[in-house]
């Protein structure tokens, strides 16, 4: 877009407002260009979030990306990759880490994956 | 672990970092301020608004008028140090923490934003360094030891952007990085990384940075950096850091982590304050809850390393005249090559040097309070709030920077139809987020959304309980990787330089990396641009310098002359034992001296002897104009030139003298000599020569012959008074001890 200088016009009511309003103004403004991509943050999850839930659970960046790629393969990942290996563990009594390095090694995918599409209530 | 501690004595051991690094643990977590000092007093002198002095450091050059002063400014310091190298990096981090820098910024290497995940190891970088874990141990290890020595807390800091923000921000949280540059903008604008997987993956990180209290850095001083005209897009500018700020404040960063890293918009030849401090006091105004990162202006530095330092200090004009937080330093070497060592530690001395210099400024000037400069501020926050409603009139941030609202050349409202446009489903990374199901769950701590532990019968306040704790309560679960590729890595590169290895038997010069052999040639020719840098290309290689490269011209005048810099690299090495190294001359502080002459005054007699009408040399060692010996208080009774010897002690003995100061510069026939044995022989006769010192000097004087001659001490060529002083009094103190006088 090609556009003029047209802020003499564009500002005519914002002229007599106070500093102090201005100021407001910008960060009523601010608030609300923000507001969606905050609410987006709550609904989404991506790739790095999953590694990095992982890397926080005790697996090396190697194997968090494995079991995430994996995660992203059979569309688990909308349950959160450490749901994933978490749910694994319990259903098998196992640790947590074990149980990751079992996914990591391309093993178990299918019994994760029954763990939550059973009862998928999406 | 490792028991290696620095020694002030020593070079820093690289190899000694590295040993035991998978056991390593950070000792603190968050950013540290400088402690400000009010009225503090160092030297003669009061600072209004210095902090707490270093117990280490290598303070400004003439700080030894002033007892070796060296007055650290407010704002936190920062330089950026990323060579490739992160081995030869630690070296330059321990150079710049000695001149003042405490925030060590380390730049990613080239393409790091598009790798999907960490990098391990230590490969070599290109611009920059791959941001590791072991990488990041082994520095933070290093700024440990380094912060210890020179006594005050060192930020560590790097960038938590790119399609891996998250990974990289656990990591950081986890290893104790302090600071952090993170602004979703910046991964759409400049690396066209998808608007929402940037914005998603960056409520992730900015949680990380929250819970481990680091200070944040936005990205929008690239606008200016990249914008054709960098001084239209400062309604912008402000917009960007209001996204940012309000963002990172709303996920839970503190206000007063949050840091806008802005920069003075346009430099020199155009009047640049004129044009900079509106912005700067309008960004003051909007952001007062926030704090300010002063960056300096890159956009518009060329190979002139004296005009980018002046643009620099304008650039600390600003931020003394508004404020500043952080002053980040540019190395003035920016404009030619990735900067090197001494213009790193270059950069941190002109801000030290600019901030202290202005100490209390603000206390004798103030901004106007109307006028222009208030005009033009709210005219520029005026333009910023308009911008924003437009957004919004669009359908909000998606929606405008798919209409390349962005980094636009004309000053808004104005438009000029080139900002930088991208679409909502394209980028790299785009199509990768994923909603969230119901059954979603994240057992672990700083995760933003809803964790839902509370479906396992977990603690919401405490997800990270339902699996025993994670890595950030529990460091031993984190899994450190040492090395993936046997060929790129620290231990290859350090073997190939060991014979380099610092304090070792071989040496190199060095700009960037150990024993890279590059040095830097400045030459003038009187003759047009295109010939004098051939020229200097011809002298550097007839030089025996390979990898030459023309890295600097200034034209003197088009025809007249051109100013050069050339760098090259020596193909040799010097081998250290075989150096001839002339002892220190051993000096007294000014203030010992005259606190001796104080105790017990001293009266010299001096002059030129024999047939001798020289006279500069001795003026020099006795004027205080000169820095001669009477600046300490000494009594100098000058007898001139052509003084006989027999005259010269004489006077001395009726003046009842301390001592005998002989200039003798011809020394055809060795009558310098002679003429030294003359007045020992002399003394001898009078029975003086116990009781009196006697000293000559003059340029062809050698100390051990003079004092063959008959002389207490000899002084040669580049004596100054305070050698000849600082002779005097100890030879005095020996005499003293000894009983003769």
């Amino acid at each position: 877009m090609k556009r003029e200088d047209d802020y003499l016009d564009r500002r005519e009511h914002l002229k007599d407002l106070t500093d102090k309003q201005l100021e407001e103004r910008f960060w009523e403004l601010a608030n609300k260009l923000v507001d969606p991509l905050l609410e987006m943050g709550k609904e989404y999850t991506s790739p790095a979030i999953e590694r990095s839930v992982l890397l926080r659970m005790g697996f090396s960046s190697i194997e968090a990306k494995a079991i995430v790629e994996g995660c992203v393969e059979r569309s688990l990942m909308c349950y959160g990759a450490g749901n994933v290996v978490y749910r694994l563990a319990k259903a098998k009594n196992m640790e947590i880490r074990p149980a990751g390095l079992e996914l990591v090694e391309g093993r178990l995918w299918d019994d994760a994956e029954k763990l939550f599409k059973g009862g998928n209530e999406q | 672990m490792s028991d290696y501690k620095l020694s002030p004595d020593a070079p820093i051991n690289v190899a000694e970092i590295l040993k035991d690094l998978e056991h390593y643990r950070p000792r603190r977590r968050g950013w540290t301020w400088r402690k400000p000092v009010p009225n503090l007093h160092m030297g003669p002198f009061e600072y209004r608004e210095a902090t707490e002095p270093l117990k280490r450091s290598v303070p400004l050059p003439p700080a030894h008028y002033f007892g070796d002063i060296d007055p650290q400014p407010a704002p936190v310091i920062t330089t950026e140090i990323a060579s490739g190298r992160f081995e030869d990096d630690i070296r330059r981090m321990r150079m710049a923490a000695h001149h003042g820098a405490d925030h060590i910024m380390v730049i990613r290497t080239a393409g790091q934003s598009h790798f999907d995940g960490l990098i391990e190891g230590t490969p070599q970088g290109m611009g920059g360094v791959p941001i590791t874990r072991k990488q990041v141990r082994a520095q933070r290890k290093a700024l440990d030891m380094i912060e210890d020595e020179v006594g005050r807390p060192i930020n560590y800091h790097s960038y938590v952007s790119g399609v891996a923000g998250p990974d990289i921000a656990v990591m950081f949280a986890e290893e104790g990085v302090n600071g952090v540059h993170q602004d979703p903008q910046y991964n759409v604008i400049y690396r066209n990384i998808n608007m929402m997987r940037s914005f998603v993956d960056a409520c992730e990180s900015k949680k990380l940075i929250a819970w481990a209290n680091m200070a944040q850095i936005d990205g929008a001083h690239n606008a200016n950096a990249t914008a054709r005209e960098a001084w239209k897009v400062m309604p912008e500018l402000m917009v960007q850091h209001g996204i940012n700020a309000i963002f990172s404040a709303r996920v839970g960063v503190p206000k007063k982590n949050i840091c806008l890293s802005t920069v003075p918009p346009t430099a020199t030849p155009a009047p640049c304050i004129h044009m900079d401090l509106p912005y700067a006091v309008a960004l003051r105004d909007l952001f007062h809850e926030y704090r300010m990162r002063a960056q300096m202006n890159t956009k518009y530095i060329e190979s002139s390393t004296r005009e980018a330092t002046v643009t620099h200090v304008l650039n600390m004009v600003i931020s003394k005249l508004t404020s500043a937080d952080i002053q980040s330093t540019i190395t003035p070497d920016e404009g030619r090559n990735v900067p090197w060592h001494i213009y790193n530690i270059e950069a941190c001395d002109t801000a030290k040097q600019a901030l202290i210099g202005m100490d209390g400024l603000m206390d004798m000037v103030e901004l106007k309070k109307d006028g222009y400069l208030r005009e033009k501020a709210r005219e520029l926050k005026e333009r910023a709030v308009l911008f924003m409603e437009e957004m919004l009139e669009l359908g909000g941030y998606y929606a405008a920077v798919e209409e390349g609202f962005f980094v636009d050349s004309g000053i808004y409202p104005e438009r000029n139809g080139d900002g930088i446009a991208r679409k909502i489903n394209g980028g790299i990374g785009a199509g990768t987020i994923v909603k969230r199901d119901k059954q979603y769950m994240a057992p672990v701590t700083a995760h933003y959304g809803y964790n839902n532990v509370g479906q396992y019968g977990g603690d919401p306040a405490n997800p990270s309980a339902l699996i025993g704790g994670c890595t950030l309560e529990d460091p031993d679960k984190i899994i450190y990787i040492d090395e993936l590729d046997e060929n790129d890595n620290v231990n290859v590169r350090m073997s190939e330089t060991r014979d380099f290895t610092p304090g070792g038997k071989k040496i190199r010069p060095e700009m960037e990396w150990l024993a890279d052999g590059t040095v830097m040639l400045t030459m003038f020719f009187p003759a047009p641009k295109q010939i004098a840098e051939a020229a200097a290309l011809e002298c550097a290689k007839r030089m025996n310098l390979v990898e030459c490269e023309v890295i600097s011209r200034e034209i003197m005048h088009p025809q007249d002359g051109t100013r050069i810099e050339v760098k090259g690299k020596v193909p040799f090495e010097i081998d250290v034992d075989s150096l001839v190294i002339p002892k220190e001359p051993d000096v007294l502080s000014d203030a010992e001296i005259r606190a001796d002459i104080e105790r017990r005054p001293m009266k010299i007699v001096a002059a030129t002897v024999g047939e001798d009408e020289h006279s500069v040399g001795l003026r020099e060692i006795i004027d205080i104009k000169h820095g001669g010996i009477e600046k300490y208080g000494m009594e100098v009774i000058y007898l001139g030139t052509s003084c006989s010897p027999e005259k010269l002690v004489n006077a001395a003995i009726e003046t009842h003298a301390d001592a005998i100061m002989a200039s003798t510069i011809i020394s055809h026939d060795d009558i310098h000599y002679k003429n030294i044995a003359k007045i020992d022989q002399i003394c001898r006769e009078m029975g003086i020569r116990d009781k009196i010192i006697f000293i000559a000097g003059g340029t062809q004087v050698t100390p051990e012959l003079a004092r063959k001659a008959g002389a207490d001490e000899g002084f040669g060529r580049g004596s100054h008074g305070v050698h000849d002083a600082t002779f005097l009094i100890k030879k005095r103190w020996e005499m003293e001890k000894e009983g003769k006088i």
